[in-house]
């Protein structure tokens, strides 16, 4: 289906990226609550300068994902951030939709 | 996620096969299962559920939280036949989400200018089911009402296990058909798959309903998931 078809497109994206040996990192949906705009296992790819592909939401926290990105592609080590509501990043990030993600955010080594 | 890692599930995902990403949050591992090899994996009920029903979640173990990311293909429709019908179902079916393909060999029908812009292969079925054979998939419409083209991509159709197979014609043809299809030595539990009549029985007539009816009769298969049910009790090796 077209998200499928999407999602392929994400990933070889990464993988056309680690061909000209850019640093990056993986973000993945990995949970989600209430109406959440993207599916869980939807990706975003980003790189160190902050180019990015795909989405984890409906646009509303793909800034604060890639900015994170960016350290865990300096680090090394995967993160793991939420976004929602309830949480106290709300009303700076919040998702507008009223739901709730978790996303893993690791390192293309 | 390891480079290689990345390019391996992309080859499986090229070739059209179904895989899992398990991550290991814990320890940041992860390891890549594909479709054929679930029944050697740690998790292989998590695995195999992940599969069946295409949705990615969080899986709990004694070890803590892993996380298994399915990655099913894309499915796509292809018909047999490049008629009055398909002229219909492919612009629906692109809309619906699903990639089209037609296979056709009669050069008159299977135009460019009839099909702006569609996966089109003006040859026999034989020859483009070598290159680019069906997988589970995959949803096949024959519908060119001519056994000498039908008969081999719905033969190809049952043994691969695809999801939907329809067959066009009235129930005197179909009836035929069956004949055939014995035959060819093709078990009566595989030929019970052919939708006869196609299409769902909303009493379509023109051919844009018949598409409308086709369509509706691919997505009950595909978002029913009875496409893994039949392949495990009636799928053959080829």
């Amino acid at each position: 289906m077209s998200e499928t078809v999407t999602e392929l497109d994400v990933l070889k994206t990464a993988e056309r990226w680690a061909g000209e040996g850019r640093s990056m990192a993986l973000a993945t949906v990995v949970e989600t609550w209430g109406s959440a705009p993207r599916p869980t296992g939807s990706h975003l790819v980003i790189d160190a300068e902050g180019n990015f592909e795909g989405s984890v939401s409906g646009g509303c926290v793909e800034g604060a994902v890639v900015s994170e990105a960016i350290d865990v592609i300096e680090a090394g080590e995967p993160r793991m951030l939420e976004f929602g509501v309830a949480d106290e990043t709300a009303w700076r990030v919040g998702l507008s939709c009223g739901g709730r993600i978790r996303v893993y955010v690791e390192k293309v080594n | 996620m390891d480079r290689s890692l990345l390019a391996a599930l992309n080859a499986e995902r090229a070739a059209r096969r179904a895989a899992v990403v398990v991550t290991d949050f814990a320890s940041g591992r992860q390891r890549l299962v594909r479709e054929a090899e679930v029944g050697a994996d740690p998790l292989a009920a998590e695995v195999e559920k992940a599969i069946r029903s295409g949705k990615s979640g969080i899986a709990a173990t004694s070890e803590g939280e892993v996380f298994l990311n399915a990655h099913l293909p894309p499915a796509r429709i292809v018909s047999i036949g490049a008629v009055h019908i398909s002229q219909a179902l492919a612009p629906m079916a692109k809309i619906a989400g699903f990639d089209f393909e037609i296979i056709d060999p009669r050069t008159a029908f299977a135009s460019e200018e009839r099909f702006p812009g569609a996966i089109l292969h003006a040859e026999w079925p034989e020859t483009v089911l070598t290159a680019r054979p069906f997988d589970p998939y995959t949803a096949v419409c024959v519908i060119t009402h001519d056994p000498k083209i039908d008969d081999f991509p719905l033969i190809s159709a049952l043994k691969t296990g695809c999801f939907y197979v329809g067959a066009l014609g009235s129930r005197k043809t179909h009836a035929k058909r069956v004949e055939r299809l014995q035959e060819a030595g093709i078990p009566q539990s595989s030929i019970d798959r052919i939708e006869a009549p196609i299409g769902a029985d909303i009493g379509a007539a023109t051919p844009g309903e018949i598409a409308v009816a086709i369509l509706a009769s691919v997505i009950a298969a595909f978002r029913k998931r009875k496409m893994f049910a039949d392949r495990r009790g009636e799928t053959e090796p080829s």
